[in-house]
């Protein structure tokens, strides 16, 4: 595994006014060019982590290192350029009149001198594969292209980490498998890290690592087959295990002669495949 | 539907005026509002409204659209000049019904007035229709510069201004979702007495308002997770061109003011 890129500390965090912690003393490490997906119940916590990643709020308790430094009001904003953030809603997220005036937004902040700019936009849009959209306002634009066009946005500022909110949960199936493949193929290239936090857990299932929230606490971590072996206790923590590996499961309990787990539908074919052509 | 009635303004054509930098468009709108007003004889009228065709000429804007935007104020136009006809008593009189005497400095004071009226809304509205409002909204903000010195938030009101031009479809979008929504459910929008369709519109708001709100706050993390933090150090992706055609409708300003002066009696 490659260095550490963030690390959590015993966070706490609590919201004005709430009696419970949003976030329970929780502690982990992002890892350089990793996919970690991080699952859980709606109010587990999920949203209030990422936006703690990013500055966006302050924990109470606990440190936050991004690359090796402290993050603190005023180490904020060097944060922040190097964490991107995709939210939920396509539409909250668009600023720009247009989609180059979105994908400029962020360097505009960052004071970017516009010859620079104008090439940074051009590459972000070429990355996510929107480039001929550049004049294209926001509400003739599918879903699947506006969360496109943020991740661009947030590709722009080069950062080394950027962090999914649930960013395809509000897109149809094509949408959700467009931007899916638009951030694998972007982390295959350049090393980028992602966090993708996710009611999806097929989606999960295809990432390096899994961190699962309850109750604002981390209630496991590890690699997706083996956060898979309790899927009893998933189902209890209000998450909806992958269909093939329930299926997977049911055949084992039939007697089918099925060897590992299958965290997706394809692994279970091959060897159901394998399986068949033995017989 | 409703989105035309607000964005339906502006008519992309390929013209110069156009192609022209917003700054000059807007200072020109400005301007032609102050001069207008040194105009007080035929030959002055005559001028600036040879001037206003020479730029409707030069927009291509179909006539249809002009009339739209004249179509409001049509009935204060002949209102005025009615009113002019019948209550201005200067002059000799012209005709005379007996009971009604009509002057001919009636006559003049309210042609020229609905003549004023007509240019003025037909210049402004060039501005909309030629200029794409985030364009406009760009020429204000550097055009209103200046003013930063005098405490006048430029940054934010322009960047507000866009944002809000930004959402009007989203919202609209929205508006219609939730209409249908409403009269899924058997309300009625329109049709009975005013005050049950006035009673309709609260099941509207109340969530679209909610749902303002929420996109308010959304927006507002989503740009500060991107480094938003004011005007400080930012720089402009959008740059305005003050090109040649911009300078000569300066000066064709200027010389039209030369002249009005010069004609005016
Ligand atoms: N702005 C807020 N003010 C008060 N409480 C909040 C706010 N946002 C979230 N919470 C609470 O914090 C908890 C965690 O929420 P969140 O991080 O949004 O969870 P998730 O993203 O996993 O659904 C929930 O109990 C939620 O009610
Ligand atoms: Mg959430």
């Amino acid at each position: 595994m490659g260095k550490k890129l963030v690390s959590l500390e015993n966070i706490a965090f609590k919201y004005e006014g709430q009696s419970r912690h949003a976030v329970d003393h929780v502690s982990f490490d992002i890892y350089e060019g990793e996919w970690l997906a991080i699952v859980g119940h709606n109010g587990s916590g999920k949203s209030t982590l990422a936006k703690l990643l990013n500055g966006l709020q302050f924990p109470q308790a606990g440190t936050i290192l991004v690359n090796g430094k402290e993050l603190t009001e005023e180490t904020v904003w060097e944060a922040r350029s190097k964490i991107g953030m995709v939210f939920q809603n396509p539409d909250n997220q668009f600023v720009g009149a247009t989609v180059q005036d979105d994908v400029a937004f962020g360097l505009e902040n960052a004071g970017i001198p516009l010859p620079e700019m104008v090439q940074r936009v051009q590459n972000a849009l070429n990355k996510v594969k929107m480039e001929s959209f550049l004049n294209q306002e926001p509400h003739h634009l599918s879903g699947g292209q506006k969360q496109r066009v943020a991740i661009a946005g947030v590709l722009a500022l080069q950062p080394d980490l950027i962090i999914l909110d649930e960013a395809t949960s509000m897109l149809d199936p094509r949408g959700r498998e467009e931007v899916l493949e638009t951030v694998r193929e972007l982390k295959e290239e350049n090393l980028l890290t992602v966090i993708s936090i996710t009611h999806d857990l097929e989606e999960a299932a295809k990432a390096d690592r899994m961190i699962v929230m309850n109750e604002g606490k981390l209630y496991r971590q590890g690699i997706p087959t083996d956060i898979f072996q309790m899927e009893g206790e998933l189902i209890e923590l209000g998450l909806d295990i992958p269909f093939s590996v329930k299926l997977s499961k049911e055949l084992k309990e039939r007697g089918i002669g099925l060897i590992k787990s299958h965290l997706t539908e394809e692994e279970l074919v091959r060897e159901l495949c394998e399986l068949h052509s033995k017989m | 539907m409703l989105d035309k009635m607000i964005l339906g303004r502006y008519v992309p054509v390929d013209s110069t005026i156009h192609k022209m930098d917003p700054r000059s468009k807007l200072l020109l709108v400005f301007l032609f509002v102050c001069i207008i007003f040194l105009a007080n004889n035929l030959i002055s009228y005559g001028l600036i409204g040879l001037f206003t065709l020479i730029l409707l000429m030069l927009s291509k804007i179909p006539i249809r659209f002009l009339y739209n935007g004249l179509k409001p104020i049509l009935f204060l136009i002949i209102f005025t000049f009615v009113l002019h006809i019948l209550f201005t008593k200067e002059g000799e009189v012209v005709f005379n019904f007996g009971w009604l005497e009509i002057y001919d400095g009636g006559l003049r004071q309210g042609l020229f007035i609905s003549l004023r009226f007509t240019f003025l809304i037909l210049v402004t509205s060039l501005l909309t229709l030629t200029t794409n409002p985030i364009s406009i909204t760009d020429g204000m903000e550097t055009l209103l510069h200046p003013f930063k010195k005098w405490k006048l938030p430029v940054h934010e009101l322009s960047l507000m201004m866009s944002i809000a031009l930004r959402f009007i479809p989203t919202l609209m979008e929205e508006t219609d979702k939730i209409m249908k929504a409403q009269m899924a459910r058997g309300v009625d929008f329109s049709s009975g007495p005013l005050k049950e369709r006035i009673k309709a519109i609260v099941p509207l708001l109340v969530p679209l308002f909610v749902s303002a709100f929420k996109r308010a706050e959304e927006l507002a993390i989503a740009m500060e997770a991107r480094g938003y933090r004011g005007g400080e150090g930012r720089t402009k992706y959008r740059q305005l061109k003050w090109q040649t055609v911009d300078t000569l409708l300066m000066l064709s300003l200027v010389v039209l003011t030369i002249l009005l002066v010069l004609l005016r009696s």
